[in-house]
């Protein structure tokens, strides 16, 4: 008996099996590594955003996982109403919502300059709550489907598994769009201006650069990659007003892991936590939900800044 | 940098005097209740909450450390309470008693790992702990998943108050309430609470004078989590139930939502906090989910605009501790 597309996920092989289908446990193996690449990649893509926000604005944007939500229900509106399809709703969701986000930035956050970080972490959460709380208005709690783009339908078989065009694609896509920024922010000017006006706000003021406006587009940066992971996430995931939030808090493990001390170290434990739940689901699934955590507390134990962290 | 708890005004000989005589016409106040059409259970669910934001308010209004997983103490008391009680026939006064050394032996735990970092990062840690804590309670079978533990015995306390009468298990709740409140009110004062107080202005000065903060910090995390604890015990007598909710990481935002409203870092603060959201949920209830969006304008309105509270407002305007 072969089940189509590999055993369903999250279901370990049963003793009763017969040898005939044991390559079956074996892609159910692939499967949980793909779906770990994929989560991966959201995980990878909003901590950096996270990253990005910290480094200038000193935030943990709490409405991280709100924004990624309506980056998301922005594909999903431009496909409905608009007819815009995937491609276009790409590069258009994170430019709206990220025009959202820099609107928020210029009419509240920035009047918390200057305060104790903690306040940007309670304005970003009420803001989390108002943005959810008003889609939940409208569209309820359950989530709206959202076609995979006709060019990357269908699979390939690797061989050893069947893989979905589109999820390699969000694999690889991600990544790609990971160490562009990583490479904006590390090798371009334009990052070192911004490096050095997360170091020195004043000093680099004194230069003629315009600190304000990097802080707002940085912003608009960070939440652009929120929105991005989110139209990536629309055709895997529902669209659902609240998909964005308790992906959120795992989120904010993986950072603390990661230690947010440098780009690539958000990138690197992004996947690699990604990878870890998807294997963990696969080979003692009871854990799956609670893997990151379990292993933030290790990290904490052993190494309170985190992995790539710098002392604060 | 201004910190979070900017409004607090040092505590003199006169502004304790001011506190005992506002806590001597609140407990007034919330003792008459039940002589008056207020509606009693709704006190009760809001001592509960008030007791929780004040045990929340011990850490972050004076320890400076804002802790966004207090929903953990909160509802792993309930669960055990509730267990201890339904399960085993404990008595109203162990099964409490049992809830809050469950919330003590967690917030040891936790607390020992959350401490290594401070500020947001504390935060975040908390907050991922309790949402650790809440995957758990998901899947462990005792607490019934979804459904929570339901249809608790209120039993008689003690063995004299029997608390499926309402007076009587309003007035054991009040009792708690302003027994809890007068110890947290002491540990501010005490010796203990002016170290805290100081590591929260300034955490290496504390250490260079000597203090070995990680222990005050861990003891006031312990001590906070303990009271919240307690909180969760005793509603699960005023609720007769005990499920997720308690324990999911929105149970958190509001309580910090209620200390901010009320005024973190003041005394009374989070009592008037607890009280206005707690009126609100119950009078906005038929709004459905746009009571989640009220609560995050007045997250933001609170952010942006009234940092100090209701209480710290009126504390700053008449230049007194409240």
């Amino acid at each position: 008996m072969k089940v189509p597309g590999g055993s369903p996920p999250g279901i370990p092989s049963l003793p009763c099996q017969t040898e005939r289908e044991r390559p079956n446990t074996m892609q159910a193996l692939y499967a949980q590594l793909l779906v770990g690449l994929i989560n991966g990649s959201f995980y990878a893509l909003l901590s950096l955003g996270l990253a990005v926000i910290f480094g200038m604005l000193n935030i943990i944007n709490f409405a991280h996982g709100a924004l990624y939500m309506m980056g998301a229900f922005c594909a999903y509106f431009l496909l409905t109403y608009g007819g815009i399809n995937y491609w276009w709703a790409l590069i258009l969701a994170p430019v709206i919502v990220g025009g959202f986000g820099i609107l928020l930035e210029r009419t509240m956050l920035q009047w918390l300059t200057g305060l104790d970080h903690l306040y940007g972490l309670l304005l970003t959460f009420g803001l989390a709550l108002i943005i959810q709380g008003v889609f939940q208005n409208y569209f309820g709690s359950s989530g709206l489907p959202y076609a995979i783009p006709d060019l990357l339908k269908g699979g390939v078989n690797l061989g050893f598994m069947y893989l979905p065009i589109y999820r390699g694609w969000v694999v690889i896509f991600s990544l790609v769009v990971c160490i562009a920024t990583w490479y904006l922010i590390e090798k371009t000017r334009l990052g070192a201006y911004l490096r050095a006006a997360t170091e020195n706000p004043t000093l680099v003021r004194a230069f003629g650069i315009n600190v304000p406006r990097m802080i707002t587009l940085t912003y608009g940066l960070g939440v652009g990659l929120a929105a991005l992971a989110g139209v990536l996430s629309a055709p895997i995931n529902q669209v659902r007003p609240l998909m964005g939030a308790d992906l959120i808090i795992v989120v904010f493990a993986v950072v603390v892991i990661g230690g947010m001390g440098s780009i690539m170290g958000s990138i690197i434990t992004g996947f690699a936590l990604g990878v870890i739940e998807g294997l963990t689901k696969y080979f003692y699934p009871e854990a799956s939900n609670t893997v990151v955590f379990v292993l933030m507390v290790l990290v904490l134990l052993v190494k309170p800044t985190g992995l790539t962290g710098r002392a604060s | 940098m201004t910190t979070i708890t900017e409004n607090a005004v040092p505590a003199t000989g006169r502004s304790t005097s001011d506190e005992m005589i506002a806590f001597v016409i609140m407990a007034v106040l919330l003792a008459v209740v039940p002589l008056t059409p207020i509606y009693p259970y709704f006190v009760m669910q809001a001592l509960c909450f008030a007791l929780f934001a004040c045990a929340f308010n011990l850490l972050i209004g004076y320890g400076g450390l804002l802790s966004f997983g207090h929903a953990m103490f909160l509802g792993t008391a309930g669960y055990a309470t509730a267990h201890a009680v339904k399960e085993w026939g404990f008595r109203p006064e162990f099964g409490i008693l049992f809830g809050v050394l469950a919330a003590a032996a967690m917030s040891v735990v936790t607390g020992l790992v959350a401490i290594r970092r401070q500020g947001i990062y504390f935060a975040m840690i908390t907050l991922a702990l309790s949402q650790l804590i809440y995957f758990i309670y998901l899947q462990t079978p005792f607490t019934h998943g979804e459904d929570g533990i339901q249809g608790i015995p209120q039993g008689v306390m003690l063995g004299v108050f029997d608390l499926s009468k309402p007076i009587t298990l309003y007035y054991v709740v009040l009792v708690i309430f302003l027994l809890a409140f007068l110890l947290i009110h002491r540990t501010i004062n005490s010796p203990f609470g002016e170290v805290l107080k100081s590591i929260r202005e300034n955490e290496q000065r504390a250490i260079s004078l000597g203090y070995k903060t990680d222990q005050y910090k861990l003891l006031a995390f312990i001590l906070s989590g303990t009271l919240a604890g307690l909180a969760g015990a005793v509603k699960v007598f005023v609720a007769q139930n005990a499920s997720l909710t308690d324990v999911h990481w929105t149970m958190s935002g509001e309580v910090v939502l209620m200390t901010l409203v009320g005024g973190l870092g003041t005394v009374f603060g989070p009592v008037v906090g607890a009280f206005v959201i707690i009126a609100m949920q119950q009078y906005l209830a038929s709004f459905g989910q746009w009571v989640t969006v009220i609560q995050g304008l007045i997250f933001v309105i609170c952010v942006l605009t009234f940092r100090r509270g209701v209480i710290g407002e009126i504390a700053h305007f008449f230049k007194r501790s409240l």
